[in-house]
């Protein structure tokens, strides 16, 4: 089986044929080498905001190099790592083989997404290189479209540019999982990664263009002095909060549902069991996508918005709790009774369900009207959205690309060096984000240049934890790098997980299929193993293995 | 600031204790649950570990899913519920105006805090107010967005440019406690802080006390006379405009048939945008003041009209009867203002004490040489004046010149 020659790395080795391929693995593998560049760029920053903050001193920066650290701290995780992590690399690698298609509907389509999204990313470049943005990843207004004096309407553009990267992925999401399932993969036999990625694309096809038009009313109001958001033109500068987080509260679940869905096959995988309560898992998918459109007046609990709105966007934002608890719940059910096995990727996925948790709790506390008055805009809410979308999503990825890791490249890794950096990413974060829950409700103000000395220990906590935090994340980086060439080769299905993509060949074949595979069960139909069973081991190297030709 | 690491803020306000009462029950909430899920998670783990012999089939009552989703969805929601109108509560309640409170007008920008009392003292980046009585902030701004936020009352409001925001709290501690800029302004955002000082009543008053300027009512007053306002609107004017006294707080008709109570922004309006929403039964003559009225002034006009909003009988003038309307306030002393001398509009709009006094008002405590809004000059700005002595001493400075 390894022994397959034609698979999708080997087929053709030319730059061009990886620029100009329409194959949907080749496509993830060049935004997954585009986002680990976004990736490594954005923490670069955050290395630099966590030395500044560890004195209360602003000492070793200007405020303005600061304001535009945070700035591009914000803007690179949020619009070109976070947003597209998990969609474009696992969910382009993915989808059309755990559906049994050959590709997604649109392959062409799926290109010129990367090439769209690589064109926002060079934007967002040229903004740092020219001199960078200084107004937050939120753009408030009036600030954003008439103070600031920096490269707005650059930045805005990258982003305006990758929204329709992440529009066009949505669509064809949606489009290849309407109409290329294989035969007898019927909707509720769908990997639940499938029903969250779908999820995802309906926030990605209807939340985007609102935040296109923000972003051009910006542009409009900047360049042409037309009053929209300014009041001294005439505007409103609540409108623009009304839209901006009208798409950014819904992109918060394009960030953390698509990790849904990978810890859901990677419970079921580890636990050897079907997951607890598939159905409602999926549709709590879907309610939370649905929900989400209806809460965004939570960010604008103080912002001057009326009393009554800010009832009526407490009470819809506690609602959102509930199938985020339902998924909860049926993770750990799916425990109950299985066959755990504490693999890596397990490791990340129970690391996502804790810091989940934390992150969704905090979020009902800021749900609470009269807390979130006095932890807004503090240390409070970076800490809860960090456990958001750091703690969840960034966890879920790492699971993610371990486990399809042997799938996507045909090698295993060192499963010790895989546990070691699930621990230090677990323990560095919970150092670097705990403290800032205090100093949050103690009433250290976000994106402060300087502070009051009394809040100082618990930055220096956060300083230290953010840098076993970046360690963590090194550490994969160079063990699954070094695995490329130095890994054992990969078995076809070394967790002997269930799911079409373990049916076809590690790496699969430039189609996918030899032949279009048949769907006669229901998802994770897992069997009771033999309790000696050791999974993950892949295959012993008893024979030289040619290299794999992976290009960079 | 303290020794010890602190764990709580100061809790300084009448809601600071009540807040922390929620807090501390959300903190349970979310303390129970995660440690719950990890607990479960854990003993799962090694309950059924791979190489364990347990039994691992499962009892028929947890197949039937609906009954354990229903249950595990509706406990979270009841408690969501409890919490929500907890909340909501609580919410409401602070956003009710309290009985008679301290006015304070609040104007924020780049990157300082304005504040102008009721009885007529100014400070920069310093707040100073009694103990045990509330105080309520009528805040604007004058470029872009910033955020009064005090930890130890754990009270925030956003302050907005072209629109008032009001927050009100009563302080129960003395003491000097941070007050910070919590939306992002621009370049100097983290120095945009300075201090709440609460006082004991009689040290507030000696400080009030120690502040000897014209109260913001009766600057009001002078500056509706200086601009022209009372000729129109004033008892010997030709009552082109509606009468003032007793205006505030009540409803009015509007042209097209609506009613409006005359509140802060209400006010605002008339004087800055007035043919948006003309009064029924008046030509649109009245011409717009913006542009030609700081904030600090126009909300001076405002506490004067607050001041005679339960007056009634002859329209407000200039004369000296204006003066018994005054709320009482302890520069009743104070050197007989424009008014006082019994000087009529119609001879002659901008005595050179108006213009002297709008003068030293507007340029010379409230806006240092600073460099302009767009964000320049980073670090040219010195550390903000938080000091009571540098402000007081900025107040006295100002009564010097006059």
């Amino acid at each position: 089986m390894t022994e397959s020659s034609n698979n999708y790395l080997n087929d053709g080795s030319t730059i061009r044929s990886w620029l100009l391929t329409t194959d949907h693995k080749r496509i993830a593998i060049l935004y997954m080498v585009s986002i680990t560049f976004f990736f490594l760029f954005g923490g670069a920053a955050a290395v630099l905001i966590r030395l500044e903050l560890l004195t209360p001193e602003g000492d070793m920066m200007r405020a303005d190099t600061y304001n535009k650290l945070f700035s591009l701290h914000g803007i690179i995780m949020v619009f070109f790592f976070l947003i597209p992590s998990i969609p474009s690399v696992l969910g382009n690698f993915l989808i059309p083989i755990m559906i049994g298609a050959r590709d997604m509907a649109f392959p062409k389509l799926n290109l010129i997404s990367w090439y769209i999204f690589m064109t926002g990313g060079l934007f967002s470049l040229i903004t740092i290189l020219v001199g960078g943005v200084d107004t937050g990843w939120t753009f408030y207004t009036p600030y954003s479209s008439t103070y600031a004096n920096t490269y707005v309407l650059l930045a805005a553009a990258g982003i305006f540019i990758a929204g329709f990267s992440s529009i066009l992925t949505g669509l064809n999401f949606i489009v290849t999982i309407h109409l290329l399932r294989a035969p007898g993969m019927h909707w509720f036999r769908l990997p639940l990664f499938v029903w969250t990625h779908y999820a995802t694309s309906l926030i990605f096809v209807l939340g985007t263009p609102v935040l296109a038009v923000t972003l051009a009313l910006l542009g409009v109001e900047r360049i042409l002095g037309v009053g929209i958001f300014d009041p001294a033109l005439g505007g409103d500068p609540l409108l623009f909060q009304h839209l901006f987080w009208f798409y950014s509260h819904p992109a918060v679940y394009i960030m953390i549902l698509p990790g849904m869905g990978v810890v859901s096959e990677l419970m079921a995988c580890f636990s050897r069991k079907p997951i607890f309560g598939y159905g409602f898992v999926a549709m709590a998918g879907l309610g939370i996508a649905v929900l989400s459109f209806l809460v965004w007046g939570h960010h604008m609990f103080v912002s001057g918005q009326s009393v009554y709105a800010g009832l009526v966007f407490s009470f819809l934002s506690m609602l959102v709790a509930i199938p985020s608890a339902v998924k909860v719940f049926n993770w750990t059910a799916t425990m109950y009774k299985g066959t755990i096995f504490l693999k890596t990727p397990m490791l990340y996925a129970l690391g996502f369900i804790g810091l989940f948790t934390v992150g969704g709790l905090t979020g009902i506390s800021l749900a609470t009207l009269p807390f979130d008055v006095h932890v807004h805009d503090t240390y409070f809410i970076v800490a809860h959205f960090h456990y958001i979308m750091v703690g969840s999503a960034v966890m879920a990825y790492l699971g993610g690309i371990h486990f399809w890791w042997p799938k996507i490249t045909g090698r295993i890794y060192s499963e010790w060096w895989g546990r070691v950096s699930a621990l230090v990413v677990f323990f560095g974060f919970n150092l670097a984000f705990f403290p800032q829950f205090v100093l949050g409700y103690l009433g250290n103000p976000r994106r402060y240049h300087q502070y009051p000395g009394e809040f100082q220990v618990f930055h220096i906590m956060s300083s230290l934890g953010a840098t076993i935090l970046g360690l963590g994340y090194l550490l994969p980086l160079c063990y699954l790098t070094w695995s490329l060439k130095y890994g054992r080769r990969a078995s076809d299905n070394p967790w002997h997980a269930k799911g079409l993509e373990w049916e076809t060949s590690s790496p699969p074949p430039t189609h996918n299929f030899v032949t279009t595979p048949i769907v006669n069960e229901p998802p994770y139909n897992y069997g009771q193993p033999h309790r000696e069973e050791e999974i993950g081991e892949g295959e012993p190297a008893k024979h030289h293995v040619e290299k794999a030709e992976v290009e960079s | 600031m303290n020794e010890s690491i602190p764990i709580l803020p100061d809790a300084a306000s009448t809601s600071a204790s009540e807040v922390d009462l929620l807090s501390l029950t959300l903190l349970s909430i979310t303390f129970v649950f995660s440690v719950g899920i990890a607990c479960a998670i854990g003993y799962f783990a090694l309950r059924y570990w791979h190489t364990r012999d347990v039994n691992r089939k499962l009892h028929e009552s947890v197949k039937a899913h609906w009954q354990i989703e229903l249950t595990w969805s509706l406990i979270p929601l009841i408690i969501l519920m409890v919490m929500f109108s907890w909340g909501a509560d609580m919410f409401v309640r602070y956003h009710e105006p309290p009985d008679n409170p301290i006015e304070i007008n609040v104007v924020a920008k780049q990157w300082m805090w304005k504040i102008g009392h009721e009885s007529g003292p100014r400070e920069i980046n310093a707040l100073h107010i009694p103990i045990g009585r509330p105080v309520r902030l009528t805040m604007i701004s004058e470029d872009v967005i910033h955020s009064f936020y005090v930890p130890a009352f754990r009270n925030k409001q956003d302050v907005l440019p072209g629109r008032y925001t009001t927050m009100w709290f009563e302080a129960t501690k003395l003491g000097t406690y941070h007050l910070f800029c919590a939306e992002f302004c621009g370049t100097n955002h983290s120095r945009m802080i300075g201090q709440v000082i609460v006082q004991s009543p009689a040290d507030h008053a000696a400080w009030l006390e120690s502040q000897p300027v014209a109260s913001a009512a009766e600057r009001g007053r002078r500056l509706m006379d200086s601009s022209g306002c009372l000729q129109c609107h004033g008892a010997d004017g030709n009552r082109f405009g509606p009468p003032l006294n007793g205006l505030f707080g009540r409803q009015v008709v509007l042209k097209d048939g609506s009613r409006h109570t005359v509140d802060e922004s209400y006010i605002r309006r008339a004087i800055l945008e007035p043919q948006t929403q003309m009064r029924a039964g008046f030509q649109p003559i009245m011409p717009s003041f913006d542009g030609k009225l700081t904030p600090e002034q126009v909300l001076d006009i405002m506490m004067y009209l607050k001041s005679v909003a339960d007056a009634d009988g002859p329209v407000a003038g200039p004369g000296p009867d204006t003066a018994s309307l005054l709320p009482e306030s302890p520069h009743s002393s104070s050197p007989p203002s424009g008014g006082e001398d019994g000087r009529r509009p119609d001879e002659g709009g901008l005595g050179p004490d108006d213009s002297q006094l709008s003068k030293t008002l507007t340029e010379l405590p409230l806006t240092p040489a600073l460099s302009p809004s767009r964000g320049e000059g980073a670090n040219a700005f010195p550390a903000p004046p938080a000091t009571t002595d540098s402000s007081s001493s900025g107040n006295n400075s100002r009564e010097e010149i006059k």
